[in-house]
């Protein structure tokens, strides 16, 4: 009898769930596929006539495949950005987690300050114009590169922490020097981190709005969620573009959701806890 | 030996994420306490002294902003906590389905802000949209989320705890999991409640998560931008307008030093609220 | 250093991306010169120019469909006249959001040769002497009426040249609902409520408001101001110098009055505040709502979406309190300007030129039929225009016309158009509003180094 009741109660938290953190989703999915007339009645029901293909197209083809160039942009932002993150902040997380000295507590306070500050924007805008990189794709990889930094070296350095010092004496007595410690042997022992790191700041960085906005302006540098923004008023009367746009830009994010599901779990956990 | 090991830890390693962030976080940062003294337009600048914080603190739309960031701040970060305590309890018990549980709260995490704001402002419309058309069926006439001034921001607070629950959950779900099991066999013995179970155990010893939830959701809350931007762009009128969202305007607006007066603003409110609150719950820890 | 050569791959390969980048563009320029001078037919076409290099200038518009529209006709006309010049178009997005790029493109030494943007205040925030090429002197000049030169001048030199037709704020309305209910064009603001009352009596939305687009909730203040200087003709004079305010000058807060008549007695739509723009044209077309307080460049957008509603609709200027002085508030068309760092500025000039003839209008009238006169010395206005432009003419006839204040002075507000929805809406009222408003122009007044502020 318990179970059974137990059973209920389970069914009822699961269909609250479905209910609360589905029904948004499935609201953009039908209307994705919906004719313009129908999507605009903003409802639930499944498209008479479902044209998924055909609304994928308009969008991809609006202004002269605006989104295609953003898909490119958005992916080579997010891959370039990723690689110099990983490289430069696992580099920083090994030796100042190894080296222990007066200088320290200087880099700690950076780090700190880092993930409290907010990035001061004009001021930033007014440095990249200064090296001729504003408005550049470089530019604002700088800057995720930099704005990612403190989480990520905090993360390498605390999982250094648990990487055994016995390794890199055993190394340095075979004749290793430090390039070749971290690359051959370290970096290679990194790797669960590297793959959280990899997972977390590639959906950030897809899906930064903020920074894009500020620092790539115009229509030629456009990345998937100004595209997305800029076509809010674009599609003011054709809900089902819009919605079809969404469902595009979801895709790489619920790919990588398929696939690292149970890692980013644990990955989140093993870094955010400690900290 | 100390030769040796300077040689392999060299601060060399340092040296590119170095230059990077000196480039382009700290040299901004450090300048932006002088440009807020200017009038400017990014190649001239004239000395004005407060000008810009005077303008902030006088102007009622200004103003408004931090009371907004406050009220947001506080509202999702404590959501979070609560949301994020009650779901990791639940999804930590024996739930058959507790991992698809958690795997579709944490899903609306990895999308796009920009998307599911759209997607909310729609089904939010106060005649069209779905909760309200969902009300109406059972006799409830709903409000106007968005353009209700006492409603819209709590509106888009909620979305921001629906997005960002996830975070919260999979960090106390860690935090919980880690508890050893001795404390509730001595529970057992003792022949406690699920109640004290609750209050005595999981509370009290998931205190490192709940530091880091609060830590991120305040410090995120404060600084948040992309959600009130999508779903209200400040409005109606200035009534849900953030820090952020102000700093944004001043910027279209053509206003840098005005802009920049106001990203230092944000950063000393931050930083007045966020260290404070960490020294706090970091002593809190100790004394446990 | 190993490390540093582990790093560099990825920055090569940027850099190396981002010069190619630059390269094929110098390559492109260099080819189609070797193919002109190699064909000396091409510049047998070419008017005036002795040499037949081909140039490329770059134009900058706002991407509202009826911008990139006339633009793309001025583009396909302007290349057939001249070969040898090409001109390439960029789009920005409309509003708050286009002006911010236009400014920092401008601050970070970054235009097109070529953009249209608007005339009045706002050109004014853009620093012209800075960044814009001095056209007093042009020929062209002549053929652009005067009442427009002062609209894109500053310290008395003339900066640009118009692209479009005027426009008018004022009331676009359902004359077919009129008809039926028996209502005629107020000629005071008494009378249009009157008329609103009766509307919503029979069941209808008496006026559209749709502040989900913010900036069409400016409309009711900003079109009265006609009404404004009629009373006070040297307000705009006494604003610019800081001597008279918004809340201080009676006529002005008459504007902030009206608006919040309007939410105190319920005339606008309940959804207002989720309503965009193009849903109020839909609500208008269709007849759901009656009026709508709106700038005539409406007219384009109307004519493409519902094309056999655009006979049933009208247009009136914003009513004042004396029937006597009835007028239209007059909006002035964006301009074309120069960038000063341009490298083809004769060529731009030459752009600048076509659009600002007579020819010029013909063109742009094929693809966007004028909402108002054109500031084009013997340009004229096609016959076939929907009536409700026609209904805006007597007022330009009569000489019954002034300019929106940000053609007369350079001070607006960015906030205004969130100051009006909170007078629209409710939030504040009309004292507060125009009180709110006159701390935002502070802002606007002492970035452009005003004198009195």
């Amino acid at each position: 009898m318990r179970r059974v009741r137990s059973f209920g109660f389970e069914a009822l938290g699961v269909a609250f769930a479905l209910l609360v953190f589905g029904i948004p989703f499935y609201f953009m999915i039908v209307n994705a596929g919906k004719d313009a007339k129908e999507a605009s009645l903003l409802n639930l029901n499944w498209p008479t006539s479902p044209q998924f293909w055909d609304n994928i197209r308009t969008v991809a083809e609006t202004r002269d495949y605006m989104l295609l160039r953003a898909f490119v942009n958005s992916t080579a932002l997010t891959l370039f950005s990723i690689v110099v993150l990983i490289l430069f902040c696992a580099m920083a997380g090994f030796v100042l987690q190894r080296r222990k000295g007066r200088a320290s507590p200087v880099f700690e306070f950076l780090i700190l300050s880092g993930l409290i500050i907010p990035p001061a924007i004009v001021p930033t805008i007014w440095v990249l114009d200064g090296i001729g990189l504003f408005k550049t794709l470089l530019g604002l990889i700088l800057v995720e590169v930099a704005l990612g930094f403190p989480f990520s070296v905090m993360l390498y350095k605390n999982f250094m922490a648990t990487v055994p010092r016995e390794i890199d004496e055993a190394a340095i007595l075979d004749g290793c020097g430090g390039i070749r410690l971290f690359f051959r042997i370290i970096m290679p022992l990194l790797q669960p981190v590297t793959a959280t790191i990899v997972v977390l700041s590639s959906v950030t960085i897809f899906n930064d709005f903020t920074n894009p906005l500020y620092f790539l302006p115009g229509a030629d540098n456009v990345t998937v969620q100004l595209t997305l923004y800029n076509f809010q008023s674009q599609f003011v009367t054709q809900y089902n573009l819009l919605f079809a746009n969404i469902l595009l830009i979801t895709i790489p994010p619920f790919i990588l959701f398929l696939i690292f599901n149970k890692r980013i779990v644990a990955g989140m956990t093993a870094g955010s806890v400690k900290a | 030996m100390n030769g040796v090991f300077k040689r392999t830890y060299s601060y060399w390693f340092l040296l590119p994420a170095g230059i990077i962030y000196l480039l382009i976080f700290l040299t901004p940062t450090i300048s932006s306490f002088f440009f807020s003294f200017t009038r400017w337009d990014l190649s001239d600048w004239q000395y004005i002294g407060f000008e810009n914080f005077r303008m902030f603190f006088r102007e009622q739309s200004l103003a408004i902003g931090f009371r907004n960031t406050l009220i947001y701040a506080v509202v999702t970060s404590s959501l979070k906590v609560v949301l994020g305590l009650l779901l990791g309890v639940l999804l930590t018990s024996k739930l058959r389905s507790k991992h698809f549980l958690r795997s579709i709260i944490f899903f609306p995490t990895l999308v796009s802000t920009i998307a599911i704001g759209i997607a909310f402002s729609m089904m939010m419309h106060p005649t069209e949209g779905l909760i309200n058309s969902a009300l109406s069926v059972v006799g409830i006439t709903g409000p106007d989320w968005l353009g209700n001034p006492k409603l819209a921001l709590l509106s888009v607070a909620f979305v921001d705890v629906w997005k960002g629950v996830g975070i919260a959950l999979v960090i106390y779900i860690a935090g919980i999991l880690s508890i050893p099991e001795d404390y509730y066999e001595a529970l057992q013995i003792d022949g406690g409640t699920g109640w004290n179970k609750f209050w005595s155990i999981i509370v009290p010893l998931s205190r490192p998560a709940t530091h880091s939830v609060i830590i991120l959701s305040f410090i995120g809350g404060l600084r948040s931008f992309d959600l009130i931007w999508t779903m209200t762009k400040g409005g109606p009128g200035f009534t849900t307008d953030l820090i952020a969202s102000i700093i944004y305007k001043q910027y279209q607006g053509g206003f840098y030093g005005l802009a920049t007066a106001g990203n230092v603003i944000l950063f000393l409110v931050v930083a007045a609220l966020a260290v404070p609150l960490n020294l706090y719950m970091n002593r809190k820890e100790v004394d446990l | 250093m190993n490390t540093m050569t582990k790093m560099k791959p990825g920055l090569t390969l940027l850099s190396v991306i981002l010069l190619a980048g630059a390269l094929s563009a110098c390559g492109g320029n260099d080819g189609n010169e070797e193919k002109s001078s190699a064909s000396p037919s091409q510049s047998e076409t070419a008017e005036g120019t002795a040499d037949a290099k081909e140039v490329t200038i770059t134009l900058s518009t706002d991407n509202s469909q009826d911008a990139v529209n006339t633009a793309n006709a001025y583009i396909a006309a302007f290349e057939k006249k001249y070969p040898n010049i090409k001109v390439e178009l960029e789009t920005r997005p409309g509003g708050t959001e286009g002006d911010n790029i236009v400014k920092t493109r401008l601050a970070t030494g970054d235009m097109t040769d070529v953009f249209f943007y608007n005339s009045g205040s706002l050109m004014q925030a853009l620093t012209p002497e800075k960044n814009m090429v001095d056209l007093t002197n042009e020929a062209f000049q002549q053929n652009v009426i005067d009442s427009f030169k002062s609209t894109v001048s500053y310290n008395g030199k003339v900066y640009g040249a118009p692209t479009a037709s005027t426009m008018a704020g004022g009331w676009f309305y359902n004359k077919k609902v009129y008809a039926d209910l028996g209502l005629q064009v107020p000629k005071t603001w008494a009378e249009l409520i009157a008329n609103s009352e009766k509307i919503k009596e029979a069941g209808m939305t008496p006026v559209i408001g749709s502040y989900k687009d913010t900036w069409t909730s400016q409309l009711v203040v900003l079109a009265d101001y006609y009404n404004v200087q009629a009373q006070v003709p040297s307000f705009a004079e006494d604003f610019t110098a800081h001597k008279a305010t918004n809340a201080g000058t009676p006529a002005m807060l008459r504007a902030f009055e009206k608006l919040q008549e309007l939410h105190d007695k319920g005339l606008m739509n309940k959804d207002l505040l989720a309503t965009t723009y193009d849903v109020g044209l839909k609500m208008l077309a269709e007849g759901k709502g009656v009026q709508y307080p709106m700038l005539s460049f409406a007219t384009p957008a109307i004519l493409q979406n519902y094309p056999d509603q655009i006979e049933n609709l009208g247009f009136f200027a914003q009513p004042g309190d004396d029937a006597s002085s009835n007028g239209l508030t007059v909006w002035m068309p964006g301009a074309a300007y120069i960038y000063k760092e341009s490298k083809h500025v004769e060529e731009a000039k030459q752009f600048v030129a076509f659009v600002a003839s007579v020819e010029g209008t013909e063109v742009a009238s094929t693809v966007s039929k004028p909402t108002g006169p054109y500031l084009i010395k013997g340009a004229s206005i096609p016959d076939d225009v929907p009536s409700l432009v026609k209904d805006m003419l007597p007022y330009f006839d009569n000489n019954q016309t002034a300019p929106a204040l940000e053609f007369v002075s350079p001070v607006k507000g960015p906030s205004l158009e969130q100051i009006t929805v909170e007078v629209g809406s409710g939030i504040k009222d009309a004292k507060k509003g125009a009180e709110a408003y006159d701390q935002d122009v502070e802002k606007q007044a002492k970035q452009l180094g005003l004198s009195g502020w």
